[in-house]
């Protein structure tokens, strides 16, 4: 890395360390009903809020009626989005005439921005209307991101409250997060990056002549739009002129903000943040990357705060961090070495195919490892374009269930079950019935908390055997061999565990991918949220133990790196083989092994 | 000891050896194994390969036949060392049971209708005694049943029970009526109600419990399978995920042949964690088992678990904490007395007094002022302690010697015209109980010569042992009868955390409920009918075998010699148990690491021969390798057995630096092992 490189790296993470305990302080308080600098402005709103939806606030829910709230909150959200997808071609806010989608890409979509995944089976600028994308997946960024931040902290009260069986009001807290949280910094972070010369209108696309004309080769396409192959089954092409372009407009800087601060990843564009008019430059790069982490960061500290143990909080972001950074050094020195088979033809060592000049490599690098850590999935790189290596670093965060931080709550909460079973393997190896902050971890514990962690991994391995087998799914994968395979997993890795960032070369707009799609990103979604709440049911019924000389302390390091280590294990043993016949052999070719 | 005695049985005694390997075949039963998973899983593996076997040698399977015929035969072995390992661990038990069952020959008891010794009886075989049947027994019969004694006294042998041949008494009333079935009465004779019913008594328990019969699994065990259980569904999704993923890279690369059913099997077996699995029922039984060696029963697993995580301990001060009886320590004279005329004044007072406390003063005459203790007068009378008068003492040739509490003593020298008491005397006694002893005062008729210093003796060695009990961060709370200076004073000489004083029996079951209400895990010994309310309410309650039936009822645990400090012991093998479920769950873990590195490569290497670099062994061939590793899978079981039944060592040190420690040996050893291992295995493969 040079200077340059070196000074924005730091200055970025200092940066984030410094923001996260505001952010967490304030999340506390806000949870707890506390007095922060918005109350005055938004206990009014909030008031009327529960007024209009009869919500009575002061009333307590226990695990079953509060994952209730949640799943009928999403099964409704869900169900509108779905409504206004297939309905899109006869709303209002669609000047470029756009018809509605298909019902498996419209469930598939609609399921995908309500899980927070914001996997894209289409390109944003030809398939959706203004309103789709204001009113249907801005609203949702805004509603899947809460839903997320409201479990992680259901969960915390499980593990701080005693004695209790009650977890808060859901509606309260969905309510609080999004008024509190994401709608103030939304607005603030949107007006930033418009001053950075992101978009903000409702025109119609602006038709404009090509400064350099120039003409490619055009895949020819059959009646029904798939591209046509010869006998080889290389695509058949033919070659266009291009003499003018066509610019996509559109309300886009509300929605970016969004995007990052909910991890939700889902692009305006389909190029998404690598696209000038989302991400333009390399200081909107870094706020982008900022606001991706800054949401999960901020919630390990609010859990540190409301358990009494700030310590605690800044372990378990330590072990994510510090995964972090290794997956950004890996990288970088994946992409700067590059790709020898192209060295050895006289360019440039670096690969920055697929990559923005104006992000460069430590920018793409720190973009890719932050977006694939968290459950955001905004891409500002092509992954697809990365060296073997490079692009087994985003696939293998996305592997490891996210917890590089993770998304908004669903990284916290997937921490936290991985915490539960290092406490207890650890704690049985010092000979105590494991504990966690007082708390015991006792079947009902380890059910939950291996529901929540290897959900993902269990739906990954099913899938990828499925789209191998099923013939229609075969054919959708453009790239053969390994690297075809790595598509594959790449493509359900990021649907079970809610990322939605892709590799590009599969063709997932179809009936196989987005029907399975769909199930994946539901059951990676719901079955770890359903398993966090009951969890923390059980918690909170539960006494509180002191701890003493015999218990083991989980805010120190040996216990931060007993819990990097089985993150790193669970994710390894797991996909070890996969990776082996994936990224490892395309990259074994690749140096000439 | 007498031969019913618990004796240490070895290991790899041949004959355990062999009754176990019988019965390791008899275990691999699906309606048996199912209770363990993980090798039922193995189980089905196993018998897939032998199908895979038979189809190599009619040639329809890729693989040579010698290699699908070693692979299944290993699995096989895997699996049969996994239930050799529980056999061989309750066939120490059962070793044990069966000496006990020994001494329940069929027995008859004399049943009566009333609790009189010359009531008429009808002679009954002792499994037709229902609860609330009296029975007599008289010298040299066996109790029937256990139950409790409602009339006479009688010296009991209730070696078959505690392996202590000293007989004791058990007599009607107090805390020492309870009696155990099997016993032997050998002299006079007493009356039984009967408190079991047959098949319930305590001896039967114990036999089912150390058989593990009744063993059930604790909840901690179950979080463990539910860990293990996962595990193993994952790594079966990996192998059945590696097919299409095979079949598709054949088709890729355009070389090579997919994973076979065999290899894909035997991958699923090395990696799913079978060495914990073979070995968790055995860690539980062993568990119980050493406990039972050192004379101590626990009535469920889970009462051994929860002791490894006691934080308050609450002790008995005597017979615990202090050695049973107090001592004399000293002659302190007062009013112008010699320490002489105190002696010889303590020695006639005491000539008489058989306990424990008269007996050390007159060896404290003897030792102090060289006083030889002579014969009892032929004129003594002697006055024996009574609570109303709460002195004792001897009168002979004209003097009456007394000894008692001072205020007694005060009260008897006024009774007998004395003037007034020497001025000294009140702070020679307050300075003897502010140290927590006991000051007797002793006269001579209207006369007082000066106070015995009666002292608790703290037992020897005690403190180091509270100490080790701190640094596991348990604390130790004395609980006394005495007054709070006494207590407190023998307290900070023990170097307890606290102490209860005055404790009634309500006080101890407060103090326990508020110490669980603060979230810790509450240990006590007790033996009185006294203590059972409080030993039903902690969480480990430790009874002493010689105490009363409802303590015995009330506890989860029983402790057959008696001796309230094995509470330590008891900790320590829940700690053990615990550890050794730790340490092994991360070992079997870490070995998928080596493991991965010997299959992976050698089953994609026909496909990909790139991924010949991953093969950091070097193992010879792809078969070798992938038989090495289910080979070294297999051979890690019978290895780790020793381990399993003994235990890991338990060193008290904080939880971090413990954890440390196993991490370095179980996890880095636990990766690094099976490197080694398997490439033993497959350089010795090399050889045939």
């Amino acid at each position: 890395m040079n200077a340059y490189e070196w000074t924005q790296t730091l200055i970025f993470f200092l940066v984030l360390l410094a923001l996260v305990r505001p952010l967490g302080s304030y999340l506390a308080r806000v949870f707890a009903g506390e007095r922060t600098l918005l109350t005055p402005l938004l206990v009014p709103c909030e008031r009327l809020i529960y007024r209009l939806c009869g919500v009575e606030a002061d009333r307590e829910m226990d695990w079953p009626r509060y994952t209730f709230g949640i799943l009928w909150f999403n099964l409704i959200g869900g169900a509108a989005l779905l409504a206004i997808l297939l309905l899109q071609g006869v709303l209002p806010l669609n000047p470029q005439k756009l018809p509605g989608f298909s019902w498996h890409l419209a469930l598939n979509t609609a399921i995908s921005f309500m899980t927070n995944t914001n996997w894209q089976a289409y390109a944003g600028e030809s398939a959706a209307s203004y309103f789709s994308q204001v009113v249907g997946f801005a609203v949702h960024n805004f509603l899947s991101a809460a839903s997320g931040i409201v479990v992680a902290i259901a969960a915390i009260r499980g593990f701080v409250r005693r004695r209790s069986t009650e977890l808060g009001n859901c509606w309260v807290d969905l309510t609080r997060s999004t008024l509190y949280l994401l709608l103030p910094l939304s607005l603030v972070f949107a007006l930033f990056l418009v001053s950075q010369g992101v978009i903000q209108n409702f025109q119609g696309y602006r038709t404009v002549p090509l400064v350099q004309k120039t003409s490619y080769n055009k895949p020819k396409l059959d009646a029904q739009g798939n591209a046509l192959k010869d006998a080889k089954g290389n695509p058949v092409t033919e070659n266009a002129p291009l003499t003018e372009v066509t610019i996509p407009m559109g309300p886009v800087a509300s929605q970016e903000a969004i995007k990052e601060l909910g991890t939700n990843g889902g692009g305006f564009f389909n190029a998404n943040s690598a696209h000038p008019f989302e991400n333009p430059t390399p200081l909107s790069n870094l706020v982008e990357v900022f606001l991706i982490l800054w949401g999960g960061a901020g919630l390990t500290y609010c859990f540190g705060e409301m358990a009494g143990n700030t310590r605690q909080g800044w372990a378990i972001l330590t072990v994510m961090l510090a995964l972090l950074v290794l997956a950004v050094g890996v990288n970088y020195w994946a992409e700067s070495a590059g790709n020898p088979l192209v060295f050895h033809q006289g360019v440039t060592q670096a690969n920055l195919e697929g990559k923005e000049t104006r992000f460069g490599i430590a920018g793409s690098a720190l973009f890719t490892a932050a977006t694939t850590g968290t459950s955001c999935g905004a891409v500002n790189a092509m992954h697809d374009s990365m060296t073997p290596l490079g692009g087994m670093v985003p696939l293998s965060l996305i592997l490891l269930s996210e917890v590089v931080v993770g998304g908004v709550g669903t990284g916290l909460y997937t921490m936290l079950a991985f915490v539960v079973i290092a406490v207890f393997v650890a704690g049985l190896m010092i000979g105590r019935t494991p504990e966690f902050l007082g708390k015991k971890i006792e079947v009902r514990e380890m059910w939950m908390s291996i529901v929540t962690v290897l959900t993902s991994g269990v739906l990954v391995l099913i899938f990828t055997a499925l789209a191998l087998v099923v013939p229609s799914a075969v054919a959708s994968m453009a790239n053969p061999g390994a690297h075809g395979l790595s598509e594959v997993l790449y493509a359900f890795a990021s649907m079970s565990n809610n990322n939605g960032s892709a590799f590009a070369g599969l063709n997932a707009n179809t009936v196989f991918y987005n029907v399975c799609g769909s199930l994946a990103m539901l059951a990676g979604r719901f079955a770890p949220i359903v398993a966090t709440l009951a969890m923390a049911g059980s918690l909170a019924g539960k006494k509180y133990v002191p701890a003493s000389l015999g218990t083991l302390p989980t805010d120190r390091l040996p216990f931060m790196l007993w819990l990097t280590l089985v993150i790193l294990i669970v994710g390894a043993l797991t996909f070890f083989p996969a990776l082996s016949l994936g990224p490892i052999v395309e990259h074994l070719v690749m140096v000439g092994r | 000891m007498s031969k019913h005695a618990p004796q240490p049985v070895s290991l790899f005694d041949t004959r355990l050896l062999k009754a176990a390997l019988v019965e390791s075949f008899k275990k691999l039963d699906p309606r048996d194994l199912w209770r363990n998973p993980v090798m039922l899983c193995v189980e089905l593996a196993s018998v897939i390969t032998l199908v895979t076997f038979v189809a190599s040698l009619s040639g329809h399977n890729p693989e040579p036949a010698w290699f699908t015929g070693q692979v299944s035969a290993w699995l096989w072995l895997t699996v049969i060392f996994a239930t050799f390992a529980e056999s061989l661990a309750e066939g120490r038990g059962k070793a044990r049971a069966a000496s006990l069952r020994k001494s329940r020959t069929e027995v008859t008891a004399k049943l009566v209708a009333r609790a009189e010794f010359n009531a008429p009886f009808k002679v009954v075989p002792a499994q037709e005694l229902k609860k609330g049947d009296l029975i007599l027994v008289e010298a040299h019969e066996q109790i029937a049943g256990d139950g409790e004694v409602v009339a006479g006294a009688a010296l009991v042998n209730e070696s078959a029970v505690t392996g202590e041949s000293a007989p004791v008494v058990r007599e009607s009333g107090g805390d020492r009526s309870a009696v155990t079935g099997g016993t032997e009465v050998i002299a006079n004779a007493i009356v039984v109600r009967i408190t079991a019913n047959p098949g319930e008594t305590f001896l039967d328990r114990m036999i089912s419990l150390i058989e593990g019969a009744k063993r059930r699994k604790t909840p901690n065990e179950v979080a463990l399978e539910v860990l293990l259980i996962a595990l193993t569904l994952v790594f079966l999704l990996v192998c059945l995920n590696l097919r299409p993923l095979t079949v598709y890279s054949v088709t890729a690369a355009g070389k090579g042949s997919p994973v076979s059913l065999t290899v894909l099997v035997a991958l699923f077996v090395c990696l799913a964690p079978t060495t914990i699995a073979a070995l968790l029922p055995a860690i539980g039984i062993a568990g119980m088992d050493r406990l039972f060696q050192k004379n101590v029963i626990a009535l469920s697993g889970r009462a051994i678990e929860a002791a490894g995580d006691v934080n308050v301990l609450l002790l008995d001060k005597t017979g615990t904490i202090t050695l049973g009886n107090r001592e004399a320590v000293e002659f302190v004279p007062v009013g112008g007395h010699s320490e002489r005329e105190v002696a010889e004044a303590a020695l006639w007072a005491s000539l008489a007094d058989e306990t424990p406390e008269g007996r050390s003063v007159v060896v404290l005459a003897r030792k102090c002022c060289s006083l030889k203790a002579e014969a009892l007068p032929a004129d003594a009378r002697i006055i024996a302690f009574s609570a109303d008068t709460r002195l004792s003492g001897l009168d002979t040739a004209g003097c009456r010697y007394r000894k008692g509490a001072s205020d007694s003593i005060v009260a008897f020298v006024k009774g007998l015209g004395a003037a007034a008491v020497p001025a000294d005397l009140a702070d020679v006694v307050d300075r003897i109980a502010r140290a927590g002893a006991t000051p007797l005062v002793v006269c001579r008729d209207g006369e007082i010569f000066g106070v015995i210093n009666l002292k608790d003796i703290v037992k020897g060695g005690i403190q180091e042992r509270f100490q080790q009990l701190r640094s596991m961060g348990i604390k130790t709370v004395m609980i006394t009868g005495d007054n709070p200076l006494t207590a407190a004073a023998i307290a900070a000489e023990a170097q307890v955390d606290d102490f209860l004083a005055q404790a009634k029996p309500e006080d101890k079951l407060r103090l326990i409920k508020e110490n669980q209400e603060a979230g810790f895990m509450v240990a006590m010994t007790g033996d009185g009918t006294n203590d059972a309310p409080a030993l039903a309410q902690a969480d480990v309650a430790v009874a002493m075998n010689t105490g009363t039936q409802p303590a015995r009822e009330a506890a989860n645990i029983i402790d057959l010699d008696s001796n309230p400090t094995k509470l330590l012991d008891i900790v320590e093998v829940g700690k053990q148990i615990l550890m050794t479920r730790g340490n092994l769950t991360t070992f079997s873990i870490s070995n998928d690491v080596a493991k991965y590195f010997a299959i992976v490569p050698a089953m994609m290497i026909s496909v990909y021969p790139q991924l010949g670099v991953l093969n950091v062994m070097r193992l010879a061939t792809p078969l070798s390798a992938i038989l090495s590793a289910v080979i070294f899978n297999a051979l890690v079981i019978p290895c780790l057995v020793p381990l399993a039944l003994k235990g890991t060592k338990f060193r008290p040190m904080p939880a971090e630096r413990l954890l440390i420690s196993n991490l370095f040996i179980f996890g880095l050893g636990g990766v690094l092992a099976p490197f080694v291992g398997i490439k033993a295995i497959d350089m010795v493969l090399g050889l045939f």
